[in-house]
């Protein structure tokens, strides 16, 4: 179980620099989307990369970095016999994968434009949901 | 667990550095040398506008109806430019056909949007020619649907098959070709914010920022 938890807190700290990577072009700090295509900068430039009012980059950073809060908490001795940490982070993974979802559908069917960060974000959040539904399951 | 937080520190060390180079890399987009703009040859046309005649900046653009890019542009960028730099008077925007000679119909767009703009219609027929893109992948003949984008754009039917058939204003777009290929460009699309090529990344917020810039350094003067 330790394993899974341990990797579930090192992908969602790739997720984490992906997704502060997106948020720092999005705010200027950083100049020019290294992405190997015109994608990244189009769907980025997109209306779609605001949710809410918030840029979309920024509810990553968020996100993987309660993930990642959530997993080292989870390693704790006192925690890891506990159920709670482990539906907690599944909550956590399945409102990431839906909302990947969402922008996975968004990019391919209204942008028309792939961001390869962002398929690599997709691929790390799925992995960790899958993992944690894995976790869940075992449990059961 | 040691191993685990060895690998921790990798991603950690890894990002930041990532990000610190990246951030240390920041390119200037920026504007080129100031140019002289060439007089367009036939009718001296020089390009229809959106935006106020009063507006302090003017960006141009040189487009191809056939390129994605400048599809792409026009359907996620443009959106935005409008109602943030256009419709609030701060930009002039000004289109000028590119029409590249690797694209098949591209001349017959430019032709249509001429068409349709003769009667008042052009940046409707602009919107149609870019927001259904797809004829520009098909290969196939298009004149019978951009017909189709000029019904849709309430043009005249009659004189907008008058306009294709007579060619009457292929003269204009080689004069608007030739005036893009005067200033050196390369590709489409390509931009000139007051008369210097744009070099940075087509982008409302990268125009937002640029536009906001000159009106500051203006204000300062």
């Amino acid at each position: 179980m330790i394993r899974r938890r341990q990797a579930i807190a090192l992908l969602a700290l790739a997720g984490l620099f992906i997704a502060l990577y997106l948020w720092l072009y999005r705010i200027g700090v950083i100049g020019e989307l290294r992405c190997g295509s015109e994608g990244c900068e189009t769907v980025q430039a997109s209306r779609y990369a605001g949710f809410l009012g918030l840029p979309v980059a920024l509810y990553g950073v968020v996100g993987y970095a309660v993930l990642f809060a959530v997993s080292l908490a989870a390693m704790t001795p006192g925690n890891l016999t506990r159920r709670g940490p482990e539906v907690a982070l599944a909550a956590l993974a399945s409102l990431g994968f839906a909302f990947t979802v969402y922008l996975t559908v968004v990019e391919l069917f209204v942008i028309h434009a792939i961001c390869r960060w962002c398929v690599g974000s997709a691929v790390i959040i799925t992995t960790i949901w899958a993992l944690t539904v894995s976790g869940v399951r075992r449990r059961l | 667990m040691k191993g685990f937080y060895v690998l921790l520190a990798v991603v950690c060390l890894g990002g930041v550095g990532w990000l610190a180079y990246s951030a240390y890399k920041k390119p200037a987009a920026g504007l080129g040398p100031e140019e002289p703009v060439p007089v367009a040859a036939a009718d001296g046309f020089r390009g229809y506008t959106l935006g106020s005649d009063s507006a302090r900046i003017e960006i141009t653009e040189y487009s191809d109806f056939e390129c994605p890019f400048c599809a792409a542009f026009a359907t996620v960028q443009m959106p935005v430019i409008r109602p943030q730099l256009i419709e609030t008077g701060k930009v002039r925007w000004r289109f000028r056909d590119f029409p590249l000679s690797l694209h098949k119909y591209s001349r017959t767009a430019a032709l249509a949007a001429q068409c349709a703009g003769e009667q008042g219609k052009f940046w409707q027929m602009h919107d149609q020619l870019f927001g259904h893109h797809a004829w520009a992948q098909t290969d196939k003949d298009p004149s019978g649907l951009f017909r189709s984008f000029a019904e849709s754009s309430a043009v005249n039917l009659p004189q907008y098959d008058a306009c294709m058939a007579s060619k009457r204003y292929a003269g204009r777009i080689q004069a608007s070709l030739e005036e893009g290929q005067a200033r050196a460009i390369q590709g489409t699309p390509s931009f000139f914010v007051d008369g210097r090529h744009y070099e940075g990344h087509p982008t409302s917020d990268a125009f937002q920022a640029l536009v906001d810039s000159l009106s500051a350094a203006r204000r300062k003067r």
